[in-house]
């Protein structure tokens, strides 16, 4: 099947050659990174993590969110949606892909990473992290490309796909639960100590991963012949409000705790995400930008006549990817670094070649879904006989 | 000097445990070092090592002095960007060493004073639970929170992990640290200098406790002023330092964390 992703239109191949150039300008930049150290990030002793995570932990809710087409069609026999389960699952196999080089690129020792496997610890999240995501990434894999070549055969997937479509569903949960993991559980950070972490992961993930799927569909219907239908994209648009709606009402559950309870070291981080903090306040637009985006999302997705148009569905959409790309990316890992323990503020921004790096991942992730969307579009091409 | 092959073995693997590789431990099996060695193992076994900070005594010139034999015996270097900086044992004001103690009527003797911080070699250390690859560990025999650079991979989650703010990730190659800055980097030839992309800490002056020493700030600090700094075993109750603990009303560092923090503070 592969031999469909070498047979493509000039745009096609013009977006192709564009996603090179910038994986080569990151790639160029971590190798820099590679020899200088991570000191060409802004990272710093107080705000260990930065960009890098913040991506890391957006993108597999990007990646869990492919439950969202797969599981109403294989438990709840909603039959719509074997159109465009394979999307699903493809924009998985890209999301995780980026997860994975993300946390690569985060590494002070890169060429170590293997230690991970050498000397597991099942008492360090991070192990738990690299066998679920590892995991869900050959299971989308699998079953992914053997769905697919059934299709195009015309005949049945081969039996033994069925039992790891059912594991990937519970798989695609734990992977975003294992990630808030990573937070919720450290003492003396409490604004990542919190148990509404992992439901708060969930939530924004079903809202932010359906309608990132929801404007590459249009994408695809736009450059392609495979339309992944009308009423697909309206029960897909349905999800993204619900779930976006119970994002919202988690953060204000948060919002809420810290507030009434009036404890200073659970406000502090809001109040240095949406106020500033002893002049440090770069963040502040973000934040701000983020809840205009999150009330506009609201606004178009609950409304039925604009959910139901399609422009408007796709400001709704877009208004989520950045609220929560936001608000899951840095808003969450630099909140929870500053203040630092001592209840100092240190500043963190991103470097140059630290953005040049991230975007040059971003890139490989959208090479990857090119790739293999482009497969599964002519496929479906192919199929009905175009 | 004969050495068999048992306890060549036993030499090798107690250096290994205490993450002294190449140069050290050829240095630790040295003719001449090796009874000091054999002596100074079993000297740590079956102890709980702690500290207590006498803030009575403590003066700025301890702290400096501290921080000073301790960052040149174990070879931490300076860097341009102090955001970027490493430490092992450095200064910090009551209001943010206690941050949540302090209130709006201070007494005059700790408002804005610095106090001596360091790892706290926790008994129960969320730095090691987190970590991947068992890079940092808690030594079984003494408490020591140790550090094998040799493993570290560089994630960071025990910085992330740690509600005391006690570790230090080398963002740059610490062997390329400015000159300008490190005129005689390394300063000590017998410890060994890491590579880029590590954590490191306090580890309690291991290498010393190992050869019956006592940890190096302990032991400058009582040079300028007997008691700024006590060192022991808090396992022992007959200790000088559980003496101490007996007679002196004590605080440690966020204990409501659960951590089981091991620097005490007399105030």
């Amino acid at each position: 099947m592969l031999e469909k992703a070498i047979r493509g239109s000039q745009t096609y191949w013009g977006w192709l050659i564009f996603l090179l150039l910038v994986i080569g300008v990151g790639a160029g930049n971590f190798i820099y990174q590679f020899f200088e150290g991570l000191k060409i990030t802004g990272m710093s002793r107080d705000v260990s993590w930065g960009l890098y995570i913040a991506q890391f932990t957006y993108l597999v809710g990007v990646a869990a969110s492919g439950v969202m087409v797969v599981l109403p069609y294989y438990l709840h026999n909603y039959k719509a949606f074997g159109r465009i389960t394979i999307l699903g699952e493809f924009m998985a196999i890209a999301a995780v892909t980026m997860c994975i080089l993300f946390l690569w690129v985060d590494l002070g020792q890169p060429i170590r990473v293997l230690n991970v496997m050498l000397y597991p610890q099942p008492n360090s999240i991070i192990f738990w992290d690299m066998v679920v995501l590892s995991g869900y990434l050959i299971l989308n894999v699998l079953i992914g490309w053997n769905v697919l070549s059934a299709e195009r055969k015309g005949i049945h997937y081969p039996k033994w796909v069925t039992p790891l479509i059912y594991l990937s569903i519970p798989w695609a949960f734990s992977i975003h639960t294992v990630t808030a993991f990573l937070y919720q559980g450290l003492p003396g950070r409490h604004f990542w100590l919190t148990a509404i972490m992992a439901a708060r992961f969930l939530s924004s993930a079903f809202a932010s991963g359906p309608a990132l799927l929801l404007i590459i569909c249009f994408i695809v219907r736009r450059f392609t012949k495979f339309d992944p239908g009308k009423e697909q994209m309206r029960t897909l648009a349905s999800i993204v409000t619900y779930a976006m709606i119970l994002n919202v009402f988690f953060f204000l559950l948060e919002l809420f705790t810290a507030f009434y309870s009036q404890i200073p070291g659970h406000m502090v981080h809001f109040r240095f995400l949406f106020a500033g903090l002893e002049g440090h306040g770069r963040l502040v637009p973000w934040m701000w930008a983020a809840t205009v985006f999150a009330v506009l999302a609201l606004v178009l997705l609950i409304n039925p006549s604009t959910r139901r148009k399609e422009d408007t569905m796709i400001l709704g959409c877009a208004s989520v990817v950045i609220a929560t790309w936001i608000d899951k990316g840095m808003g969450l890992v630099i909140g929870g670094f500053t203040p630092n323990p001592f209840e100092r503020v240190t500043d963190y921004w991103p470097t140059v070649p630290e953005v040049l790096i991230t975007l040059g991942v971003w890139a490989t992730g959208f090479f990857i879904l090119t790739v293999l969307f482009k497969v599964a579009a002519s496929v479906k091409e192919e199929v009905a006989g175009y | 000097m004969a050495m068999n092959r048992r306890e060549f073995l036993k030499i090798a693997g107690f250096s290994t445990l205490l993450g002294l590789g190449g140069k050290a431990a050829f240095e630790l099996l040295a003719p001449g070092e090796i009874e000091a060695a054999m002596e100074g193992i079993p000297l740590t076994a079956g102890k709980k090592w702690g500290m207590v900070v006498d803030m009575t005594k403590m003066d700025e010139r301890i702290m400096d002095e501290a921080i000073k034999v301790c960052h040149r015996i174990h070879n931490v270097p300076k860097v341009e960007n102090t955001k970027q900086e490493l430490k092992w044992i450095w200064k910090e004001t009551y209001e943010h060493t206690f941050p949540g103690q302090h209130h709006e009527y201070p007494a005059e003797a700790y408002h804005g004073r610095n106090f001596l911080l360091l790892c706290n070699h926790c008994t129960n250390p969320p730095c090691c639970r987190v970590c991947p690859t068992a890079a940092t560990w808690k030594r079984e025999q003494d408490g020591v929170v140790m550090m094998d650079q040799h493993r570290c991979i560089g994630c960071r989650f025990c910085m992330a992990a740690c509600p005391f703010g006690a570790r230090s990730f080398n963002y740059g190659d610490p062997r390329k640290a400015p000159e300008e800055l490190n005129p005689e980097f390394p300063t000590d030839m017998t410890y060994p200098t890491r590579s880029r992309g590590v954590v490191e800490k306090c580890n309690l002056c291991a290498e010393r406790l190992a050869k019956g020493q006592i940890p190096a700030c302990v032991e400058v600090a009582n040079k300028i002023k007997k008691g700024a700094l006590t060192f022991g075993d808090l396992a022992d109750k007959d200790s000088e330092i559980r003496e101490l603990l007996r007679e002196h009303y004590t605080i440690r560092r966020k204990p409501e964390l659960g951590t089981g923090p091991n620097v005490y503070y007399i105030i």
